[in-house]
């Protein structure tokens, strides 16, 4: 049976590898990071799970993943990707929310009871702070975001779409 | 029949089910891409390739899953880049051109919307298939396929019931899609097995959401269905029309180009 000091080591040298295209977001604070474990022989096995089905993202989290491991002294890993349960935004720490925000990405809200979407009528501006906002495209620079405009400081920001 | 020959018929079957599925989400993601820099907007331009990508990220997964049910396995790559058209299994909604001689941006959110519509109700019902993989597969896809089907039914309100340039046009593109609609209730992609094992959705039970969703946007939309019979087509028994030889060549001429490159 290996340490728990050595899956901790292992957890966090994976936790720490950043999101390519939010990079302001550790893949543990996106809730992609499902699993790490250590095996007897000192060979890693992690787990991540996409957060849209064709998130390009998802080899350089991989390679990326393999990389830190190894640099953490775990020259075995293997990255499984697993798609159950799917990929929700209420798996988001809330640290990383707040980052979100700070970096001017609007966080996705909690999801209702039975997992439904809330309605979105209005967002508060992550430059300003004005609830004075509308959606200017349903599709953002990539698949997890939404592109939106405050109306009262002007500036378009992204929102992280809520699913 | 032995249980041996049992088990090997459920996965060949299943290998075929998951095959069409990943057909129509490929194929479609294909033709999605033409519009990248075509759009009316920019916002368009990004919405197309967006979901596009939704759909090429589900064919993947579907493909690999039918890839390791075969025998001998054949990965992702072997099915999009290396199969001719006779072996594909889509529908023939999903292949035909944007409009001839020039694209139509009603054309894509009327086939879109049938689309989506139809593999909302598909995957919601699949989720509790007993076959692990398409369950999740289908976890993951209801959500994206609800909001194309959302982006979708807000462009059809708004060009149905705008202008009468857009509602005209509309009305044209409806006329146009409206006889493949049917193919897409076709069971030819599956066994009484598969749907009685819980594997399958028998796609004659969506239709009546299907219809009723479809019909409710219509409505509101100031359009009317048309009164077009069902085209001949046969695309879940690999019989595609002319437009799908070319849009194959586009697709798999690089990867054929190439034998064995990795990316």
């Amino acid at each position: 049976m290996v340490t728990t000091t050595v899956q901790e080591r292992a957890w966090a040298a994976a936790a720490a590898v950043p999101d390519p295209e939010v990079p302001v977001l550790s893949i543990e604070d996106l809730g992609v990071l499902r699993s790490v474990d250590v095996a007897d022989d000192g060979s890693a096995h992690v787990t991540i799970t996409p957060t849209y089905s064709g998130c390009p993202a998802m080899d350089t989290i991989r390679a990326d993943v393999v990389t830190a491991l190894r640099e953490a002294g775990f020259p075995e890993v293997t990255v499984e990707l697993v798609l159950s349960p799917a990929w929700t935004t209420d798996w988001m720490s809330e640290a990383g929310k707040e980052r979100l925000r700070d970096y001017g990405i609007a966080p996705p809200q909690p999801r209702g009871p039975g997992g439904v979407v809330p309605l979105q009528l209005s967002l508060r501006c992550p430059q300003c702070g004005s609830p004075d906002t509308h959606e200017l495209s349903r599709f953002g620079s990539t698949s997890c975001k939404s592109l939106w405009v405050c109306d009262a400081c002007r500036e378009p920001f992204d929102h992280f779409k809520t699913i | 029949m032995s249980e041996v020959q049992a088990v090997t018929d459920l996965r060949a079957t299943t290998a075929a089910y998951t095959l069409a599925l990943a057909d129509d989400a490929l194929v479609m993601a294909q033709r999605m891409g033409e519009w990248v820099s075509r759009a009316p907007q920019i916002e368009e331009d990004v919405a197309l390739a967006n979901i596009g990508l939704d759909l090429l990220g589900q064919a993947r997964s579907l493909l690999t899953h039918a890839g390791s049910l075969m025998d001998p396995p054949r990965t992702e790559d072997d099915l999009a880049y290396w199969r001719d058209e006779r072996e594909f299994r889509n529908v023939q909604l999903v292949e035909r051109s944007w409009g001839e001689p020039e694209r139509d941006f009603g054309v894509v959110m009327v086939r879109l919307l049938v689309l989506s519509t139809y593999q909302h109700e598909l995957y919601g019902a699949l989720v509790h298939s007993s076959d692990d993989v398409l369950a999740a597969v289908a976890a993951k896809a209801v959500k994206e396929v609800d909001y194309h089907q959302d982006h979708a039914r807000m462009w059809v309100l708004r060009l149905g019931d705008g202008t009468p340039e857009s509602h005209a046009r509309t009305l044209a593109a409806l006329e146009r899609e409206w006889p493949y609609v049917d193919e897409l209730f076709d069971d030819a992609h599956l066994t009484p097995e598969l749907v009685a094992a819980g594997v399958a959705v028998d796609p004659g039970s969506l239709r009546d959401a299907v219809d009723r969703r479809v019909r409710a946007v219509l409505a509101e939309a100031t359009l009317t269905e048309p009164e077009v019979g069902p085209a001949v087509t046969g695309g879940r028994r690999g019989v595609h029309t002319e437009q799908m030889g070319y849009l194959l060549a586009e697709m798999q001429h690089l990867a054929r180009s190439h034998p064995g490159a990795t990316w």
